[in-house]
């Protein structure tokens, strides 16, 4: 092993703590959903979603770095496995959402009537 | 790089000494298990997004669709169950991570009573995405469905949604379901509904408070729809029509949907519900499947062959599987209940 194994029982606790406190977070703001974030629009998003995606990405940080370890693996590990996941994961989603977003402006825009 | 092998490690690379990136076989195989499953997930959770961008006016708001929390009946309260469940799985990710530190510490007692929790932990999990599954299935309002296809909802003249028992009347009308026992014996039908089209649409002549919610979402784009209601529209809420149009849509009613399936889903989008349960069904799949491992490794601990063995490592492995499922579940979270 690259990395000693020395007890880390505190960081455990205080990455749950973390967690869940985005998590109450998150909660909080789908209950509120304000307005000044809600009924904007940024990228084709309003900001809520945004702001819920990025704690999301924060979130699975800490799970990926404190709770599998992911910090104490050597780089190379590190960039196979994080690298082709981000990649793949960002390009995948950027050709579809924008697809989709092109099909619902022909669905909007034609002559043939679909919701009814 | 290649050529710098020196000759006293020659030997070893292809005899399983060798360990090219730091870590043991094992667990790079289970890197790159996680990896390939991490494809998969997105894969499925971009479909979801793409078919979400394609109807995006048309799509369930979730906060209208999971609105239950045990024990508290008849209230509207989103988020909050699934946020519940969201806190057992990283609790029982944070057992899973105490199994493996009390591993290197070679604590067989310690790695044995976390292992247990976290096992429960996923079964508390699984047992709660069972109940939501029950509740997403039985619906709550009902609504009907049009010749297009699209999902007509009663609300009354304050905007509050009306359940189909409090705008259908009885009417001496009898249909009796086709099974392959009593009709004919190659084809059946699915259950049917507690109320006929009739019945729905007599209620809905008799009481001139009903109006009809449509599946658009009121905004800047959409407030040109002919027919909506005056008074009653909020900004990112369903469009809810004035009575003669409610009137006019509710003429070609079809069908009358209560709940969810992969056929009907009186929410909405028929989309949504495939994916709802496509997507937190292989998840849950996957935690049923965890728990089962985490069964055989707690009882492996318990025989004391890791103890044996001098390592912990296989808590490790099916560890980095149980994180896994924990990081599935949170990208889940944020794009079904939460965006």
């Amino acid at each position: 092993m690259a990395h000693a194994h020395e007890s880390n029982t505190k960081r455990i606790w205080l990455v749950f703590g973390i967690l869940s406190l985005v998590t109450i977070v998150e909660v909080a703001l789908g209950m509120a959903k304000p307005a000044a974030l809600h009924h904007t629009n940024l990228f084709g998003m309003n900001i809520l979603n945004w702001i819920f995606i990025i704690l999301t990405l924060f979130k699975a940080y800490y799970i990926v770095w404190a709770f599998m370890h992911m910090e104490g693996e050597t780089k190379s590990l590190r960039r196979s496995v994080v690298w082709t996941a981000v990649f793949l994961i960002l390009y995948l989603a950027f050709i579809l959402l924008v697809e989709g977003h092109y099909v619902f402006g022909v669905f909007k825009n034609s002559t043939i009537k679909w919701n009814f | 790089m290649g050529a710098t092998v020196t000759a006293n490690t020659v030997g070893k690379v292809w005899g399983g000494a060798n360990e090219p990136l730091g870590a043991s076989y094992g667990k790079l195989m289970m890197w790159f298990f996680i990896l390939s499953d991490a494809l998969t997930f997105s894969g499925f959770i971009v479909a979801y997004g793409f078919s979400r961008f394609k109807f995006i006016e048309t799509w369930p708001i979730a906060d209208e669709v999971f609105t239950h929390f045990p024990f508290m009946h008849g209230q509207n309260l989103p988020l909050y169950y699934v946020a519940l469940m969201t806190f057992i799985l990283i609790f029982s990710s944070v057992t899973m991570v105490l199994a493996v530190d009390a591993g290197h510490k070679m604590d067989k007692a310690k790695v044995a009573f976390y292992m247990f929790l976290t096992v429960v932990g996923g079964l508390i999990f699984v047992g709660s995405q069972a109940w939501e599954w029950k509740n997403f299935i039985q619906g709550e309002y009902g609504a009907v469905e049009s010749k297009g296809g699209s999902i007509l909802q009663f609300v009354n003249s304050k905007g509050e949604r009306l359940k189909l028992s409090e705008v259908a009347v009885t009417l001496p009308e009898e249909r009796v379901q086709h099974k392959k026992s009593n009709g004919i014996w190659f084809s059946d039908e699915a259950t049917l509904p507690s109320y006929s089209v009739n019945e729905v649409l007599a209620g809905f002549k008799a009481n001139k408070d009903v109006l009809i919610r449509i599946e658009t979402i009121y905004s800047e784009d959409t407030k040109e729809i002919k027919g909506i209601h005056p008074t009653l529209n909020k900004e990112k809420h369903k469009i809810v029509l004035n009575r003669a149009e409610s009137e006019a849509r509710l003429a070609t009613a079809k069908d009358v949907v209560e709940g969810a399936n992969l056929q009907k889903n009186e929410y909405g989008s028929k989309l949504f519900a495939d994916f709802f349960f496509f997507i937190t069904g292989f998840h849950g799949f996957h935690v049923f499947s965890g728990v089962m491992i985490n069964l055989i490794i707690l009882l492996n601990v318990l025989l004391g062959t890791y103890q044996k063995r001098g390592s912990y490592e296989m808590v490790e492995k099916v560890g980095l599987y149980w994180h896994f499922v924990d990081l599935v579940w949170v990208f889940v979270f944020t794009f079904f209940y939460l965006v």
